[in-house]
């Protein structure tokens, strides 16, 4: 079941269209946002009702694009380690390794109290500070070992 | 040099609305309102401005293939979708200066006769579509923006459309399908966009960097503009440079400033002073360049003709010792998990040559290996429905191009020969 205030968002995102269609994307992102940042069958198929769309399209539009978690559920937060070429060169792959041997867990995988999720994503656009990740929201640049240590513990702190 | 698109960008809390303007901005567009649309698309044309998001197509000339047919509903969209592995210029604006694109947004809207724009913003710019969705509403607070602009005939409305993790939405067409709610993939052209674009209307789709030049042509003139750099590629070009260098970072410098000055005098030289093995010109679609290019010019035409690109204009620093095998791999990885599905050269073609090049890279590479890497990239190039296919195989045929021994090494060895792994 969406919340009102989710259904007021969508609401509020269909105003910057001519067709209902285009807030898909928003929409499914407004629930998504709203509901522990995951998505489900059900949570689709309201969106369905809503947009007067098809089901199969929003299933369509939520399997085309890699920022709906709805395959395997992620936990509260999302780590993205960038492993493209930039980040790549200045040790990606190493951070990558130590945050796996820190969480106990390797990519693709949510530690056992859900805490968080480790992927590795390509390019989003931080080059210039690479190696960087994005946890949540927020990106996490000039990546190092030590830095590394400071961010989990400041979420494991605050949770 | 005085800088266009990042003259703002250190100033404090350049992304308000009351410092834009204190820092001069909103004068192009007062100006722009009391020409003539036509004017204005001639002197975007005057100044040869081209294309900042890659393919260097004239701003000017796009905008003039849209239909003056007043009756019809045009649109402009932006493309945000900033996601050319290497790239990072466009946050820059839009986390820093999102009034710059907004201005630019207006005055093209105005020209090109369109009352609704979007910015198409990639999904993870979380923070820029903020500041882009603050500016917004800080414009429409304060008449910049909706209706009868500055007391003008001219409406206005701007949204934000914010992606969902999909390179493949920077293709403009693939962009427009995106906007209409759909999956990103490419659509058959033509119609071209600027007749048939945005739910079947005259569209135009602009980078943020193109957008963000227009208020200073329109403020200074077109033959100011054009003064700037080579005359055919003229204007400044935020170099996004990253990898080996001492001082990564976004340079904004005269479009045809050399590669080798833009690492040795801006960027401080290469990490550790050691020497440079290959550098990628414009995002990694661009074909790597050697040392002996290092004093080509980075403007569309010099770079064309040395067989690469200038793209993005985003820099990709390598130092001697880097595996060529593992950049081939990783790009190609890149455009193989980008692929839309819609094409099989590409579907498929991309996802094998990622599994050639890993078993390569991990030192289970075959006997005729390279070879198929080369027969696969023919069956490839020219044959996509889109430019992705294409980037694949012109960087995977840049690599071969220079370093052909190290992917022979590679499967004969099972190790590489340019670094110690």
């Amino acid at each position: 079941m969406l919340t009102e205030k989710t259904l007021e968002k969508i609401e509020q995102i269909q105003k910057n269209y001519h067709s209902k269609k285009s807030a898909v994307m928003g929409a499914l992102m407004a629930v998504q946002r709203d509901s522990g940042n995951n998505l489900t069958r059900e949570d689709m198929e309201a969106v369905a009702r809503i947009l007067e769309v098809n089901p199969v399209e929003v299933h369509a539009v939520a399997g085309f694009y890699t920022m709906y978690n709805w395959k395997k559920p992620v936990g509260r937060n999302h780590i993205q380690v960038c492993w493209n070429l930039s980040c790549s060169l200045l040790g990606a792959e190493h951070l990558i390794s130590y945050i796996e041997k820190s969480l106990g867990i390797t990519v693709g995988e949510t530690t056992p109290d859900s805490l968080f999720t480790l992927s590795t994503v390509e390019c989003l656009g931080s080059c210039g500070t690479a190696p960087m990740m994005q946890i949540g929201d927020d990106y996490y640049e000039n990546l190092t070992e030590e830095k590394i240590d400071t961010i989990l513990a400041d979420i494991r702190a605050r949770s | 040099m005085e800088k266009i698109l990042l003259k703002n960008i250190d100033k404090p809390e350049a992304y308000k609305l009351e410092n834009y303007v204190a820092n001069g901005g909103y004068k192009a567009v007062r100006k722009a309102l009391e020409m003539d649309p036509d004017h204005i698309i001639q002197m975007v044309k005057d100044s040869n401005l081209r294309g900042r998001g890659g393919a260097g197509f004239p701003a000017g000339l796009k905008w003039s293939f849209i239909p003056k047919d007043p009756t019809i509903q045009k649109y402009l969209c932006c493309n945000a979708d900033e996601g050319e592995p290497g790239t990072f210029k466009d946050r820059a604006i839009m986390d820093n200066d999102p009034h710059l694109l907004l201005e630019g947004m207006m005055i093209t809207c105005y020209a090109i006769g369109a009352s609704i724009g979007y910015v198409y913003i990639r999904g993870e710019f979380e923070y820029g579509a903020a500041k882009l969705e603050d500016a917004i509403t800080e414009a429409y607070e304060k008449g910049f923006l909706g209706k009868n602009i500055f007391g003008s005939k001219f409406s206005l409305d701007l949204y934000v459309h914010r992606g969902a993790g999909a390179y493949i939405c920077g293709e403009e067409t693939a962009l427009l399908e995106s906007l209409e709610g759909g999956r990103g993939q490419p659509r058959k052209k033509p119609p071209f966009p600027a007749l048939a674009g945005l739910y079947a209307k005259p569209t135009v789709i602009n980078n943020v960097e193109t957008l963000g030049s227009i208020p200073a042509i329109i403020e200074k003139g077109p033959e100011w503009f054009k003064a700037i750099g080579p005359e055919k590629s003229p204007g400044t070009r935020i170099c996004g440079v990253s990898g080996h260098v001492k001082k990564p970072g976004l340079y904004e410098l005269p479009m045809g400033t050399p590669l080798r000055e833009l690492i040795y005098d801006h960027c401080g030289g290469m990490r550790g002073d050691k020497k440079i093995k290959a550098v990628i010109p414009g995002g990694v679609s661009a074909p790597m360049l050697v040392e002996a290019d290092l004093d080509t010019p980075m403007d569309f035409d010099s770079m064309g003709a040395k067989g690469t690109m200038l793209g993005s204009s985003a820099v990709i620093v390598m130092e001697e010792g880097t595996c060529m095998v593992k950049v081939a791999y990783i790009t190609n990885r890149f455009f193989s998990h980008e692929s839309c599905g819609k094409c099989t050269p590409c579907r498929e073609g991309t996802s094998w040559l990622t599994r050639v090049l890993h078993r390569m890279e991990h030192g289970e590479g075959r006997a005729g290996d390279v070879e198929l890497l080369e027969s696969l990239c023919g069956n490839i190039f020219g044959r996509t429905f889109c430019p992705l296919g294409d980037g694949a195989v012109m960087a995977l045929r840049g690599a071969l191009k220079h370093f052909r021994e190290e992917f022979v090494y590679h499967v004969a060895h099972k190790k590489c020969m340019a670094t110690t792994e």
